[in-house]
Parts: structure tokens; C-alpha cells; sequence
């Protein structure tokens, strides 16, 4: 997992609440065989609807969804992260996310962070107005920048450490790397190996 | 105070401890199939990393596979995708794979207990949430997702956090023509489908320590049904009878230290469990599903149970959509239910053990014309044995359709479905709406009762044919 300390990009105004994860992705993709490729994947009802704003070429390089509360409720497929990073997004900014879906972030490296409801609604304001609008998503400083506008925001201490040494849960255990080995050692001889 | 087997098993496995953080667990064997491993794998590639130990790792193909025709290329694409791609995997990182056609290819919870892979004292994990059959040998055993197949594949352990435990005593002696199946489906009906959860489930007690292996996996098998990630029961001679002489059990000097070790695999007298459940055996008659979860069974002697008669209201209205999905009138016999198939197979009762069973019942008797039975052998060595025993030719004569080794119609992921509206009366664990194809209904029986089924064409106890 890479690193995550800032992060600047444009930003994704979905003006949505309660968005759950068979909005972000349906049932019918999870029989692919690959982690990643899901990109085409993401929000597929609404994209039929050409109006919708991940239509629009204006937003096409956002790399920052900013949405209504309650997102990521609903079933707890883990491609639901998966599709919104492979499409391209480093951060969703919502005023408050569904626990498991916030789980399965942090083990990605999605950043999922939490802000109040009247940041949400300037930021809307601001992006739409302006769709190159940058904004700036620090993690060492739990802040979100957009030109004036600071405003500090929410993330697990544990999930924040994490994504700031780029360690996924894998990475994690690693760091115990020497005592797996030593454990390995005293594993008894008469337990199974399938080799 | 003493400890809990569960308690013991996981402290045996600790890797590392420290404040605030999960324990760190050790995982003895991992067991893994096509359809949750293939992202997995892809992680694995993606971070430039190898499986830690393919030594403690086998992979089996069961979920999409054909029971018919199997030495042909699979139909549907996306199941041969799924497949193929496990073939792929096991090449890449060097892993043992049971293959269609395999001698050992089956469903992955029993083939890692036919080989004597699943042990006593050991942690076995799974993509698959019937991982807890394995408990059934005193391990410490359950279902996980994708992401934690990879941190096994890559690390050979796990982060989690501590279960609680729950004794569940099954006090007596079961009666002619009630089986492992029906104490299980009594257990969850008690204690409903969340009743477990956050446990670990100890079963215990005399009717507990009566049962074969086979019936104990049939136990262990379900604990997922009733909410739990994980089953277990202390190993005994049963146990121990069953490992000797395994491909993978131990051998010689090996084989008596292991039993020595194994032997302390129990909780200990003064131990309390934070939860306690108490069922009589003596009473217990077969069970059989009316709804679309496991829990909503009653003994084959009952109605099926009028919604208003629930005090609960979650329950009251769940009854009232399962009885709509089901087709059935509250108050009608249970034993009135007529069904268009009988399954008798899956990873709960598609050992060898249930396939005699079933055949003892069908020997020289027919299968109602109205009715179409599959019998699908839980894996090939199943299937071999069977066939040394005459099995499938009762079957066969019968009019049963006898099939090769996979899940089969245990779920809609292969072409063994349900149409909908069709009923069946199904040994596997599982009546879900839909589970067996949509629009299916689904009444879970013991291997018994769908062996009797399949002769009457109505919901039936071998005692009627
Ligand atoms: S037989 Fe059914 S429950 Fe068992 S592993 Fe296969 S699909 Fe899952």
C-alpha cells in the first residue's frame, strides 16, 4: 500500500445521501475473477442516465467524491472499495459512512474521511461552480483545504497511522515478520502439511 | 478458573499480543476454492508477494463445477472463468489443487477431513463460511473474507479479536430415525440464526459424544446457521479412530504424541462458558424447515405455525413473508408437504455415512413418480466408496439420478437449480430464498427423512415406507 500523507485533486460533488453499496456497485459483477477492473463498474445504474455528474466530462479527473451522509451502507462486498479506486478516487468526504464500509476502506487505502455537513454542502457549492476546484486532503494535519476554506475532519487513529506508513493489514503483520518465523519453528512436527 | 477448549486452541496460536491491537493468530491450514480467492490472488500479484506456505494450503474446485459430464469443458463461462483461474493460481504460486477428475476433488470441507488434513488443536481457515464443519475435530475452524484469504496467503495468520464461548449441552440419546441433523436444526431453531453470534459454540454432552465423525461435521457444519463463526467438540476416541491410517494423519511416534496432545484438548471442569444452552435428545424427533431461514424448523409432527402465534413481531412478520415465499397455509401438516425434488448431498450431508443411510431406505423401493431425487456424493473418494458398497445402484434402481462430487444443488452457482416455484426437500444447510435457484423453495430434512421423502413425494420419517 502507498503511502497516503496529502493528497490535492478535483473534487466529485454528489449531492446524494444514503448512498448504499449496491448503488456503488451491484450484485451482478461480483462474479469477476480479478481485484481490479472494476472502474465500469461503479455507480452503473446511475450512469445510464447521461446527466449524471460522473458523466460529465468537466468532473472526469476528480479524484475526491464528496457525498451526502450515510454512505456506504447495505451489503458488505468488499469490490464497493475496489470499483471506486480503481475509477480513480483517493478520498471520499461524507459527514458520515457506514461502519463496514469504512472498514473495508482502510484495508484498501481509500481514505474515508469524516467532515461536518456544512463543509459537504460548501464544497458542493464551490465544485460545481468550479470544477478544476483543488482541494487538499491532509492527513498528517486531519485537514481539508479548498482555496479559503479549512476545515478540519474525522479518521480513525489506528486506520490514520496505518494509511500514513502505507501499511495494509498484510503490511502490519509483516512487521512481525520474525516472530511468524519463530512461531513457525515451534509448530509439532506430526501437524499436517498438504505438500 | 479453568479454560474453555476454544480458549486453549487460540491461545496456543498466538503469534503476537499487545494492548489495543487483535491477537495475532498462527493458521494451521487453509483451505481455499474458486469463487472467493480469485481477488485474493490478484492482491497478491499486485503487491509482488508469494503465498508464505504452500505447505499448509490446498485448493479444491467444488462451488461451479458440473455434477454431470465432467470430463467436459464447463458450460457456463464465467463458472469455467472462476475455475480456470483457481488452475492459474495454483500453478503460479505452486500450490496443491484437486482438479474435476481428481481422486481427492470435492467440496473443500470434506476433502480437507477425508484426507485427515483437519485435525485436533489445529486453526483452519476458509473463504467460506462452512468452514466451522472442521470444528468437529476439535479445531478451531471458520469462514473468512477475501481480504483475509490474502493476509493468510500472504502471512499464514490472522488479526482477530477473541470470541466468546457457548456451551451447548445435548443431554440423553437420540431416538431410532433422529439424527445429527435434527439435533442441530432443534439447536437453531432454539436459539435462532443470531443466537450464536460472536461465539464460539462448544457442543458437549452424551448425545454429542454418541455421534460418528460424519454426524459431528454435520453439527459443527451448521454453527454458522445459528449465527457463529465456529463449532467445536473436544476429540475422543471417535476422533482419534477416525484420523488413524489417514493420508495426512500422523504416523508411528508421531502418531502417539499427537494422541497425547490431543487428549488435553478439552475444557476444563471448572471452566464457565458465558453463554449455556441445555437440549434433551430423548424427545428430539426430525426436524424440518417450514421458512426461508434455519431456524424457522419444528419437529416433522408439527404444523407449519401460524405467524400470529409469534410474540416477537420481527419474527411474527418474517414468518408471514417466508410462509407467502413457501406457498404455505399456516395450520396444514408439515408431513402433508408435497415437493417436486429431493437432494441428498453438500458439505452437511453428502458423506459416505449419509449416502448408506439414504440407501438402506431406498433398497428395493422406488422413487414416487412425481418426484426427481439427486444424489450427489460430497467428493470423489465419497463417490468411490459408494461405489464399492453397491450404493449407487440402489440408487439407481431406485430412479435416483446419481451424480459426481461438488455442491451441486446446495446453491444456484452451477447447473443444478431449482426452478422457481419447485420445492425440494434438501439435506444441505441452507433455505434461503432463492439458494437453490430463484424462486426455489427449499425444506431442509436429514438424510433420513429425504430418503423417505423421495419415496412418498410428501414430506415423510423412514418408519412410513
Ligand atoms: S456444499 Fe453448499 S454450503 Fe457447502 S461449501 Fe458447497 S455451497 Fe457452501
Amino acid at each position: 500500500m502507498e503511502k497516503f500523507i496529502s493528497h490535492t485533486g478535483s473534487v466529485l460533488p454528489l449531492r446524494r445521501s444514503n448512498v448504499d453499496t449496491d448503488q456503488i456497485i451491484p450484485a451482478e459483477y461480483l462474479k469477476r475473477i480479478t481485484r481490479h477492473g472494476f472502474e465500469d463498474a461503479l455507480f452503473q445504474a446511475w450512469r445510464k442516465d447521461p446527466d449524471f455528474i460522473l458523466n460529465k466530462p468537466e468532473y472526469k479527473d476528480a479524484t475526491i467524491l464528496v457525498t451526502g451522509p450515510e454512505f456506504g451502507t447495505g451489503s458488505s462486498r468488499e469490490h464497493a472499495v475496489w470499483s471506486l479506486m480503481d475509477y480513480g478516487f483517493k478520498v471520499v468526504l461524507s459527514s458520515r459512512f457506514a461502519d463496514i464500509f469504512r472498514g473495508n476502506s482502510g484495508k484498501a487505502g481509500l481514505v474515508t474521511a469524516e467532515v461536518a455537513q456544512d463543509v459537504i454542502e460548501k464544497l458542493w457549492a464551490l465544485s460545481e461552480k468550479d470544477p478544476n476546484l483543488q482541494v487538499t486532503v491532509d492527513l498528517d494535519k486531519r485537514e481539508v483545504q479548498a482555496g479559503d476554506l479549512v476545515a478540519p475532519f474525522q479518521i480513525d487513529d489506528y486506520v490514520r497511522w496505518r494509511l500514513m506508513e502505507g501499511l495494509d493489514d498484510i503490511g502490519l503483520t509483516l512487521r512481525h515478520e520474525s516472530k511468524i518465523t519463530e512461531f513457525e519453528k515451534t509448530r509439532a512436527a506430526y501437524k499436517p502439511v498438504t505438500l | 478458573m479453568g479454560k474453555t477448549l476454544a480458549e486453549k486452541v487460540w491461545e496456543s496460536h498466538i503469534v503476537h499480543q499487545a494492548e489495543g491491537e487483535p491477537d495475532l493468530l498462527f493458521i494451521d491450514l487453509h483451505l481455499v476454492h474458486e469463487v472467493t480467492s480469485p481477488q485474493a490472488f490478484d492482491g497478491l500479484r499486485a503487491a509482488g508477494r508469494k503465498v508464505r506456505r504452500p505447505d499448509l494450503t490446498v485448493l479444491t474446485e467444488d462451488h461451479n463445477v458440473p455434477t454431470i459430464d465432467i470430463d467436459k469443458p464447463i458450460a457456463d463461462l464465467v463458472s469455467r472463468a472462476q475455475v480456470d483461474a483457481l488452475r492459474d493460481n495454483a500453478k503460479e504460486f505452486g500450490l496443491k489443487i484437486f482438479s474435476l477428475g481428481d481422486i481427492d476433488q470435492g467440496i473443500v470441507h470434506v476433502v480437507g477431513p477425508q484426507l485427515g488434513l483437519s485435525q485436533p488443536g489445529m486453526t483452519i481457515v476458509c473463504g467460506d463460511s462452512h468452514t466451522s464443519t472442521h470444528g468437529a475435530f476439535g479445531a478451531l475452524a471458520f469462514g473468512i473474507g477475501t481480504s483475509e484469504v490474502e493476509h493468510v496467503l500472504a502471512t499464514q495468520t490472522l488479526p482477530l479479536k477473541p470470541f466468546k464461548t457457548m456451551a451447548i449441552t445435548v443431554n440423553g440419546k437420540l431416538p431410532e430415525g433422529s439424527t445429527a441433523k435434527d439435533i442441530i436444526l432443534a439447536v437453531i431453531a432454539k436459539i435462532s440464526t443470531g443466537g450464536g453470534q460472536g461465539y464460539v459454540l462448544e457442543y458437549r454432552g452424551e448425545a454429542i459424544r454418541a455421534l460418528s465423525m460424519e454426524g459431528r461435521m454435520t453439527i459443527c457444519n451448521m454453527s454458522i446457521e445459528a449465527g457463529a463463526r465456529a463449532g467445536m467438540i473436544a476429540p475422543d476416541e471417535t476422533t482419534f479412530a477416525y484420523l488413524k491410517d489417514r493420508q495426512h494423519a500422523p504416523q508411528g511416534k508421531d502418531w502417539d504424541e499427537a494422541v497425547a496432545y490431543w487428549k488435553t484438548l478439552k475444557t476444563d471442569e471448572d471452566t464457565k462458558f458465558d453463554a449455556e444452552v441445555i437440549i434433551d435428545a430423548n424427545t428430539l424427533s426430525p426436524f424440518v424447515t417450514w421458512g426461508t431461514n434455519p431456524g424457522q424448523g419444528v419437529s416433522i409432527n408439527d404444523n407449519v405455525p401460524d405467524p400470529t402465534s409469534f410474540s416477537n413481531e420481527n419474527e411474527r412478520t418474517a414468518a408471514q413473508k417466508a410462509l407467502e415465499y413457501m406457498d404455505l397455509k399456516a395450520g396444514m401438516k408439515m408431513r402433508d408437504i408435497k415437493v417436486d425434488t429431493v437432494f441428498l448431498g453438500s458439505c452437511t450431508n453428502g458423506r459416505i455415512e449419509d449416502l448408506r443411510a439414504a440407501a438402506a431406505i431406498l433398497k428395493g423401493k422406488k422413487v414416487a413418480s412425481t418426484v426427481r431425487m439427486m444424489v450427489v456424493p460430497g467428493s470423489a473418494k465419497v463417490a468411490i466408496q459408494a461405489e464399492q458398497e453397491g450404493l449407487p445402484a440402489i440408487f439407481k434402481a431406485a430412479g435416483a439420478d446419481w451424480r459426481s462430487a461438488g455442491c451441486s444443488m446446495c446453491l444456484g452457482m452451477n447447473p443444478d437449480k431449482l426452478t422457481p416455484g419447485e420445492r425440494s426437500a434438501s439435506t444441505s444447510n441452507r433455505n434461503f430464498e432463492g439458494r437453490q435457484g430463484p424462486g426455489g423453495r427449499t425444506h431442509l430434512v436429514s438424510p433420513l427423512v429425504a430418503a423417505a421423502t423421495a419415496i412418498t413425494g410428501h414430506l415423510s420419517t423412514p418408519d412410513e415406507v
